[in-house]
């Protein structure tokens, strides 16, 4: 017998579940993909802990909800960096960057000495920058992998499947809308790059009219390139005019990724409601946590946060 | 209200659902501006899944649909398209692009026109994104279409009615034709120019999507149209040189 049953070993359900062992709760997850995998579509995240930038187009509790994620991870054991985030655009777009600069907090501008301080490698290719010092970074795939280790060490299962005890707490993302009709998928591809020719120490994000890009910093010279957004429910292979303008728009910020090796390229769809905002909610018996759309590393802390207070305490939280 | 091919739209302001924050803000820009038609582009949303809750939004709005072949660069491309869109929002509305260059986005008019006979011919009601130029809105007219939509500027700018004289004089050239200023739109001012000029409706996307505050924006674009509507058939004014006192000199009372 456990207290909870947790459906779903994506970002959503490893951070509940680890959440609610910290407090004292027996849980067990059960995943048909098993542990954490390409299954999940938290496995093709950025990983970026952006609370700031994300406003950019995010409604504000998104903004609010995610200021504690970087602590979060780092208390959890995630490895986590802490150097901001740069955010430049090509000077024929400069008018983007004083938009980004209007709509959101927590920066300051840098000019070509600033910028050459903080990133050698892109002084010469942009004149002006955007600095959010307060935002983070984590490789997703290795945080997964280290939620599940840290639960088994712990007594926690993943299992393919078994026998629900205890409060059923619903993270199956995008499948569980055989109960949340309301929830659609939004599709994005990215790539993953090997680029010895480049050196970024922070994710850095490109705005661009018509092709944003942001890069996340990997270590060992691998890059995140990333990521569209789709309306679709498509987890197809990625379009060849997705990666090509992900590539290009790279490019374009700096020739030497011509030479960047493509490790990888990956393409799911991403659970979210019409508002585009993360929800606990409590329909026919279960708890769903879900609808965390792009947002999942670094809202998923505050909504297991929230699960843990609705089981110990029995109310519902605000999500604002 | 403008009527595009017998089927009266219940206002002149036609509105893109691409590029909102979010779906809930896209339903709240059209509950606001009380949109006539709302526009689809289905090309990416289709590919490698049906798109079906984003579709479920925007067939949610219960307005007209007008799906696009938005990114497509040749008539062939924008024929397999428009097919595409038929079959999956039942309409024989098509709004024809067929994209020139990649980096203006201007139309490619020998590939409009091509498109645009083979869609006709095929049954579709064309919209067709034109330019400016008369000649080419009349070998349109020829192929079949019976609504021109010429742009204002470049798809996104938001620079506005970039050559108010070739306009005026499309205009001016077929003036039974409906006429819809598409693309280039970025201030509501820039709409009520469009009416004042006699154009029966606009079609914009980027203007509202992008803004801070959508569902205000699209109010206002709303807002802009009736005024502009309303001064057309109010008969403004012509601009003069000469000064003219609104009030009477004559006659004044001498307050010595």
């Amino acid at each position: 017998m456990t207290d909870a049953t947790i459906l779903g070993a994506g970002v959503a359900g490893l951070t509940v579940a680890h959440e609610l062992v910290s407090r004292g709760l027996s849980v067990q997850v059960i995943d048909p993909a098993g542990p954490p995998g390409p299954k999940a579509c938290s496995w093709w995240a950025g990983g970026m802990l952006a609370p700031f930038c994300e406003g950019e187009t995010a409604p504000d509790p998104v903004s609010r909800l995610g200021l504690g994620a970087a602590d979060w991870w780092q208390a959890a054991g995630a490895c986590v960096t802490r150097a901001g985030t740069l955010v430049v655009a090509l000077d024929r777009d400069r008018a983007e960057l004083a938009r980004f600069a209007r709509r959101t907090d927590g920066h300051r501008t840098l000019d070509a000495t600033a910028l050459a301080a903080l990133e050698p490698d892109l002084a010469d290719r942009v004149s002006q920058a955007l600095y959010v010092p307060d935002e983070a970074h984590l490789a997703p795939r290795a945080a997964l992998d280290h939620l599940h280790q840290s639960l088994t060490v712990r007594g926690v299962r993943i299992a393919g499947q078994g026998r629900v005890t205890g409060r059923l707490i619903d993270c199956r993302g995008l499948a569980a809308r055989d109960r949340l009709p309301e929830l659609r998928g939004v599709r994005g591809e990215m790539a993953i790059l090997r680029a010895p020719g480049i050196r970024l120490s922070r994710p850095v994000r490109l705005l661009h009219p018509r092709h944003p890009l942001y890069i996340v910093p990997r270590g060992d010279g691998v890059y995140m390139l990333g990521a569209t957004q789709i309306e679709s429910d498509g987890r197809g292979p990625a379009t060849l005019r997705s990666v090509m303008e992900l590539l290009g728009a790279a490019y374009a910020l700096h020739p030497a990724w011509a030479e960047a090796e493509v490790l990888e390229i990956g393409a799911d769809a991403r659970p979210a409601f019409p508002d585009n905002l993360p929800r606990v909610l409590e329909r026919d018996g279960r708890t769903h946590v879900n609808g965390l759309f792009r947002h999942g590393f670094l809202l998923a802390p505050a909504l297991a946060r929230m699960t843990a207070d609705l089981l110990t305490t029995g109310a519902l939280p605000e999500l604002a | 209200m403008p009527v595009f091919y017998g089927t009266e739209i219940a206002s002149p302001l036609m509105l893109g659902t691409a590029q909102y924050p979010s779906p809930a803000d896209l339903s709240r820009a059209f509950q606001r501006s009380g949109a006539g038609v709302a526009t689809v582009s289905l090309r990416r949303e289709a590919a490698g899944g049906d798109g079906s809750g984003f579709w479920d939004i925007v067939r949610g709005l219960d307005i007209p649909l007008l799906p696009n072949t938005a990114g497509c660069h040749s008539a062939r491309e924008a024929v397999t398209t428009a097919h595409m869109a038929r079959d999956l929002f039942d309409t024989r509305w098509i709004k024809l692009e067929v994209i020139g260059h990649p980096d203006t986005l201007q139309p490619d008019p020998f590939g409009l026109v091509d498109a645009a006979r083979i869609l006709t011919d095929d049954g579709f009601q064309v919209f067709p994104y034109t330019t400016e130029d008369g000649i080419l809105a009349g070998r349109l007219l020829d192929a079949g279409c019976e609504v021109l939509m010429p742009w204002g500027a470049p798809i996104g700018t938001g620079l506005g009615l970039n050559n108010p004289y070739g306009l005026r004089t499309l205009r001016g050239q077929f003036p039974d034709v409906p006429m819809v200023i598409d693309a280039g739109l970025g201030l509501p001012s820039q709409a009520s120019q469009a009416m004042e000029m006699g154009f029966d409706a606009v079609l914009l996307n980027t203007a509202v999507a992008r803004a801070g505050d959508p569902p205000a924006m699209a109010e206002a674009f709303a807002h802009a149209l009736t005024a502009g509507r309303l001064a057309r058939a109010a008969d403004p004014m012509e601009p003069r040189d000469m000064a003219v006192p609104s009030t009477p000199v004559l006659g004044l009372a001498v307050l010595q």
